[in-house]
């Protein structure tokens, strides 16, 4: 089988069962957008450095650019077009968690993220916390202020 | 009571944003579309000689063009006439785009592009700014007569005080990398593009020049532009012609969408600068002379280089008060990428070394920091370098009384003795930042807005003024909002689409709020007295009035507040009509074990005359100054052979959240009675003070002046090394 060559991959995307045809080395990322229309995750580095095309696999978030896409054959995929995130967009728009936007959507994912392992592991949500799960989300317009601020707020709607 | 300005309106593109339904141009569908990408100079300079075609590759599958595919004029239309759109022959930059390919896939595309090799003789490059002789602008400022203040000084009353003062290059590093897509020529011979951008009216005026259209001919849309930072203020007319040029030749759409490294390679990024500082001053402080020299390296073509050199040369002088002034600025071309616009545009250098000369006034005369700003600082009657008198919205004592009633910093003991591995330090930074276009440049502009009322009663307004992050939307529907006495969501902003809005000029300079604002703020006075006053709501009048056909449309022409004089020649007169005033003060700590700097702590105090949308003012001053402090002590930016050596977001780091600050903002608003509701700029001031800030706050901790930034834990070793020749580490 070359690595080229079209598989058949069955995963769930944002709570629908869906069949996949892809080159099973095709990043995720591109699948995602190309293929199923899905631009709300974003890329701005394509090397894992920047979190904008966080998405969750299996409730866990990974870079959508490094993940290639054979890699979620029989997993559940969640992007920004999902639900379960409206929570945490409303207090990113309430606090001006979002400024040119383009880091959002990932940023978003990864305040999910860590707001669901903080209540599974029954764990304080707090500033550092935030500060570490955050941290591999770059955002080059807010200074991360008022996005911390917003995944705080999001703690206190969403426990 | 309408609370529009000054209280808390929703982003009206939040919604898409946070949903991930906003279209940036890479999320955009076009049918048909090819993907186009660039053959570029792998040296520094050379000729061009020919190309080297791989017999291997199927070249039926691709589109190549050149520069004889250009119907107009090679050229990027800007301040001068030098760079071309496609290089023919002289090679004046590594990254200088050569060819357009086009194919159907982006794997196909790679493949070709792999399989072009240009042939260039390779010429000696210019690369260190201090030996270019080739200058692309020289501005001289003076006041008084510096050379009888130095004539004076006995080295008692009268001391003389020098430093030399570096920054290396910057990188923006919006998030989204640059991209455009490019329709070919419909039936009317009209080339439209759509792409992320700040300016729709720059891009027009280089499609014009390149393809020998008129304006009705050259459409340009922003799409959802994902980060600016003046970065996306010169370079998209570059790759907007580019990707409107293979639409022409495929005769089909062209998406052309730089990936990080292609845009870290080859995209504008700040100016390198070389400040040098000779100071006269009073054995009490009190500044009597300043020789300031300002040498700006703007790479392989004019671009912007003027008029950031201009900015650079105003401010080099700081917020202070000196009868006697002499500055000398020079931007001089290299044979590096051309630098451009980031955040600051000059001023962020000068401000660093003005900053760090008071510092070291400070010392050598055994003052506070605090109280030798206090002793200079301009304040209202007092008059500029450039001999403006400063009579309005003038914030300098109020951010500074905010600032030390905030971190009682002039109560700290500076430089004091301190052991251990861990240093701790405090620094300030105090400085101004001209709102708006420099001199004449507003009134050469006549940027235009216009408002009108739809069917429904609401007001539809339309300006070239973009949104990239900032809260352009949010800030006009505020005023338009309180102007009229409307609901915020009876506001509907136009799209930027030079079809559809007047050219109210380019999103740059901190000059949206103040200036497109306020001739917003005009056209609505004069809407509501055409709608007429009543007891109901705006709208049902404004519907009243539409209905029983009244005309409802306005165009405001911005002229410029009355008074106002500027002498290009000379570089005298009023350089901005107003300035922003702040104060910054960072905390830091340095290990002694890595020499890595920590800001623990990010105080401003900021006079912004008003804050239309104070949450908003506060995220700018938040952001603002966290590119500050990564310009300061994180974002190492070095340049090899003419090539910029961070060429991957790993290697080009940028702050974290783990590298942030606590920030305590404080607004200050001394209003601006020309701006609207008192408002001046906000969005370049805080990118000035955090280097100088935190080299101060270094200085208190180490007892080592920084004088080139950033301050990377490599250079504080050398400093280090150098002040303790003796100690073990
Ligand atoms: S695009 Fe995946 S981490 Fe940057
Ligand atoms: S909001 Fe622009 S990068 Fe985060």
């Amino acid at each position: 089988m070359s690595v080229q060559e079209p598989v058949d991959l069955r995963c769930t995307i944002n709570g629908v069962a869906r069949e996949l045809r892809a080159a099973p080395l095709r990043r995720l990322l591109d699948v995602l957008r190309d293929d199923l229309g899905l631009t709300g995750t974003k890329e701005g580095c394509g090397e894992g450095e920047c979190g904008a095309c966080t998405v969750l696999v299996n409730g866990e978030p990974v870079n959508s650019c490094l993940v290639p896409v054979c890699q979620v054959d029989a997993c559940s995929v969640t992007t920004i077009e999902g639900s379960g995130f409206e929570g945490v967009q409303a207090a990113f728009l309430e606090h001006g968690g979002a400024q040119c936007g383009i880091c959002t959507p990932g940023m978003i994912v990864m305040t999910r993220a860590w707001l669901e392992e903080r209540s599974r592991l029954g764990a304080a949500v707090d500033l550092e916390s935030a500060r570490k799960a955050l941290a591999g989300n770059l955002c080059r317009c807010t200074g991360y202020a008022k996005i911390l601020t917003s995944a705080l707020a999001a703690a206190a709607v969403k426990p | 009571m309408n609370r529009s300005v000054g209280g808390v309106l929703a982003r009206p593109e939040g919604p898409a944003k946070v949903t991930g339904r906003a279209l940036y141009v890479a999320d955009l569908r076009v049918e048909g579309a090819w993907v186009a990408g660039t053959v570029r100079s792998n040296v520094a300079r050379g000729r061009l000689l020919g190309f080297d075609f791989d017999p291997a590759f199927d070249w039926k599958r691709v589109v190549i063009a050149g520069p004889e595919a250009i119907p107009g004029a090679n050229l990027v239309a800007m301040i001068v006439d030098d760079q071309p759109l496609l290089c023919a022959d002289a090679i004046e930059h590594f990254g200088e785009p050569l060819l357009i390919v086009a194919a159907e896939t982006p794997l196909t595309l790679r493949a070709a592009l792999a399989a072009i090799r240009p042939r260039i003789e390779v010429r000696p490059a210019m690369l260190d700014m201090e030996a270019s002789e080739q200058l692309f602008k020289r501005i001289a400022i003076d006041k008084g007569d510096v050379e009888a203040v130095f004539a004076a000084a006995d080295g008692a009353a009268i001391r003389v005080l020098e430093g030399t003062y570096r920054t290396d290059t910057q990188e923006q590093m919006y998030i989204e990398p640059q991209g455009f897509v490019a329709w070919p020529p419909d039936a009317n011979g009209t080339i439209a593009v759509t792409g992320s951008m700040q300016c729709p009216y720059y891009v027009q005026k280089s499609l014009m020049r390149a393809f020998g259209v008129e304006a009705h001919n050259a459409r340009v849309v922003q799409a959802a532009t994902g980060g600016g930072f003046g970065g996306k203020e010169d370079y998209p007319s570059v790759l907007a012609c580019h990707a409107a040029l293979m639409a022409r030749v495929c005769g089909r759409p062209i998406r052309m969408l730089y990936d990080r490294h292609e845009d870290l390679a080859v995209t504008p990024k700040r100016h390198p600068s070389r400040v040098r500082h000779r100071t006269a001053v009073a054995s009490d402080g009190r500044l009597l002379a300043m020789d300031i020299d300002v040498l700006l390296d703007g790479g392989a073509y004019t671009t912007l280089s003027p008029v950031v050199l201009s900015r650079a040369c105003i401010h080099a002088a700081g917020a202070y008060r000196c009868e006697n002034v002499r500055i000398r600025g020079r931007a001089v071309a290299t044979n590096h990428v051309p630098f451009g616009a980031f955040r600051g545009f000059g001023a962020p250098q000068v401000c660093f070394a003005v900053e760090r000369q008071m510092d070291r006034i400070a010392v050598a005369l055994g003052l506070h920091p605090v109280e030798l700003r206090l002793c200079n600082m301009l304040r209202r009657g007092d008059v500029t370098a450039t001999g403006q008198v400063l009579e309005h919205s003038v914030g300098s004592v109020e951010v500074m009384d905010e600032i030390l009633a905030r971190t009682k910093i002039d109560r700290h003991p500076w430089r004091a003795q301190q052991t251990g591995n861990v240093r701790r330090g405090l620094g300030l930074a105090f400085f101004f930042h001209g709102a708006g276009f420099t001199g004449s440049g507003e009134a050469l502009l006549k940027a235009r807005v216009a408002v009108e009322l739809d069917r429904e009663g609401c007001v539809i307004v339309r300006s070239a003024s973009t949104e990239f992050g900032q809260g352009t939307l949010t800030m006009f529907t505020a005023i338009v909002a309180q102007a009229l006495g409307c609901d915020a969501r009876d506001v509907i902003i136009a799209d930027a689409d030079t079809q559809g809005v007047p050219n109210s000029g380019p999103t740059v300079a901190s000059r949206t709020c103040m200036i497109v604002g306020g001739s917003l703020q005009k056209a609505c006075a004069e809407l509501l007295v055409r709608v007429g006053p009543g007891p109901a709501p705006f709208r049902e009048r404004a519907r009243a009035f539409v209905q029983r056909g009244g005309d409802s449309q306005i165009e405001i022409t911005y002229t410029s507040p009355p008074g106002l004089a500027w002498d290009d020649a000379t570089y005298r007169g009023d350089a901005y009509p107003a300035y922003g005033w702040a104060a910054d003060v960072a905390e830091v700590e340095v290990s002694l074990d890595s020499f890595e700097v920590r800001v623990k702590r990010f105080t401003s105090a900021v006079d912004v005359g008003k804050a239309i949308q104070p949450q908003m003012v506060e995220g700018q001053i938040e952001g603002g100054s966290l590119q500050a402090i990564g310009f300061a002590h994180l974002e190492a930016a070095t340049m090899k052979h003419g090539q910029f050596q961070q060429n991957r977001m790993a290697t080009c780091v940028i702050p974290t959240t783990l590298d942030t600050p606590t920030f305590d903002v404080a607004l200050i608003e001394v209003p601006f009675e020309h701006g609207p509701f008192g408002a001046k700029g906000v969005g370049e001031l805080p990118m000035d003070g955090g280097a100088p800030a935190i080299a101060s706050a270094i200085e208190d901790a180490l007892g080592i002046h920084m004088d080139h930034m950033p301050a990377t834990p490599e250079r504080l070793l050398e400093a280090w090394l150098a002040a303790h020749p003796k100690e073990e580490l």
